[in-house]
């Protein structure tokens, strides 16, 4: 089959003959007509994940005063100065960072990107929690389960799928996300370790975040939150117990 | 007759759709949005009138997107890119279909970006092979081959599904 013709047939590019020829071919090749309904599917999911940006407001406009234009240069050398600023600070940063693991340094930049959303917090809500936990389970190839945390105040909000850190190591990271009543966050991260070691507590703090970081089996766990270390330590141990009763 | 500012607004929804899912990143994407559209109005008289708007548009941020990630790639790492755009992107509904669109986010991520191009300028933004080809000012032949390599891939990307023994998908 002429790949070619298979693809402009998906994207209506095909007259009709063509379009006449691929569908002969699909009617007898099951295998080929579900490769086509799967780049189908791209197409459509493509269209309703980016489509809602069509409607958003936005402040963009072509700059017709030239003026516009060297003032956006004077801010941009003004940004550039900060950037070289914060790349630098950045570097050390980062320097720093590197002694953390992978997960937990995850985990603080996760906690901090998704915890003021008060939309979209999570991808998937704790109402769905069976599907949420299914799903994590067969991403991360492994059973999953989204500890009780009641005893420390805390509640499950949801979870979502983080990409894996780097190239080096594939798996992904799941998430779950815990709110108090006062509406205090925690973030519990979840990753496949090939190390399969036992590790006792570790502690890290970034900024206002601070995170418990360890190796449970199969399985590394990181719990990031703005709060004191003794309440994330409770919270910390808590989780530890709830998955080793 | 060159264009008006009126004439290249009306494509700025367009532009940001196709930024926002190439970069996953929305402030990155408006920066890009902005910068074409003052290189496109400074360079007005080059557009050809009477031809396509949205098409030369689309090329002039392509430039400038290439010469952009040319100097910024050593600071932006792509996770933050991909937690950037998981950020910044709406959830749908139903857990089912927020799962399959938060998946397909992800492998997004891991494709390449001269894969990731072709796959939206022809599945998002419905151009033609030609006029994708045009844009991207490569041949025909290899918009086509990037366009079967990268669904595949996405097609992989998506599939990959080891079961867990005793643990299925509940529907």
């Amino acid at each position: 089959m002429n790949e070619e013709r298979l693809h402009a047939y998906i994207d209506g590019q095909a007259n009709d003959e063509e379009r006449r020829e691929v569908e002969a071919l699909l009617a007898g090749d099951p295998n080929l007509a579900a490769r086509v309904q799967a780049y189908r599917l791209q197409n459509e999911s493509l269209h309703a994940l980016f489509d809602p940006v069509l409607q958003e407001p936005h402040r963009l406009h072509v700059p017709v005063d030239q003026h516009a234009r060297w003032q956006r240069w004077g801010g941009m050398a003004a940004a550039l100065v900060v950037g070289i600023g914060c790349g630098y600070l950045a570097r050390d940063w980062l320097a720093e960072a590197t002694s953390m693991p992978p997960i937990a340094h995850v985990a603080v930049y996760a906690h901090a990107a998704y915890v003021p959303e008060v939309r979209h917090p999570v991808e998937v809500a704790a109402s769905e929690q069976q599907h949420l936990v299914a799903w994590l389970s067969k991403r991360l190839s492994t059973p999953l389960r989204a500890p009780a945390l009641d005893a420390a105040g805390y509640q499950l909000l949801g979870g979502r799928l983080l990409p894996p850190t780097d190239s080096s190591d594939p798996a992904p990271i799941a998430m779950l996300m815990y709110e108090n009543a006062q509406g205090r966050r925690l973030s519990l991260l979840v990753k496949r370790d090939s190390t399969n070691r036992e590790t006792a507590f570790r502690f890290a703090e970034e900024d206002s975040t601070r995170v418990f970081y360890w190796i449970d089996g199969p399985l590394g766990y990181a719990l990031a939150g703005d709060v004191s270390k003794e309440e994330l330590q409770t919270v910390a141990h808590l989780v530890y117990r709830q998955l080793n009763p | 007759m060159a264009f008006s500012a009126a004439d290249a607004e009306q494509w700025i929804p367009r532009l940001r759709r196709y930024a926002i899912a190439l970069t996953g990143n929305r402030e990155a994407a408006d920066d890009l949005i902005q910068d074409t559209l003052e290189r496109a109005w400074r360079k007005r008289a080059l557009w050809q009138p009477g031809s396509d708007l949205r098409a030369w548009l689309f090329t002039v941020m392509h430039n400038v997107h290439v010469n952009a990630v040319r100097a910024v790639r050593p600071i932006e790492s792509l996770d933050e890119q991909a937690l950037d755009a998981e950020r910044a992107l709406p959830s749908s509904a139903s857990a089912e279909s927020a799962i399959v669109l938060s998946e397909l986010r992800v492998a997004l991520t891991r494709l390449s970006e001269e894969h990731r191009q072709v796959i939206l300028l022809v599945g998002l933004e419905q151009m033609s092979y030609g006029e994708t080809a045009a844009v991207l000012e490569i041949p025909i032949g290899t918009v086509m081959s990037r366009l079967a390599r990268g669904r595949e891939q996405l097609r992989h990307l998506l599939a990959r599904e080891p079961q867990p023994a005793g643990l299925r998908r509940v529907k």
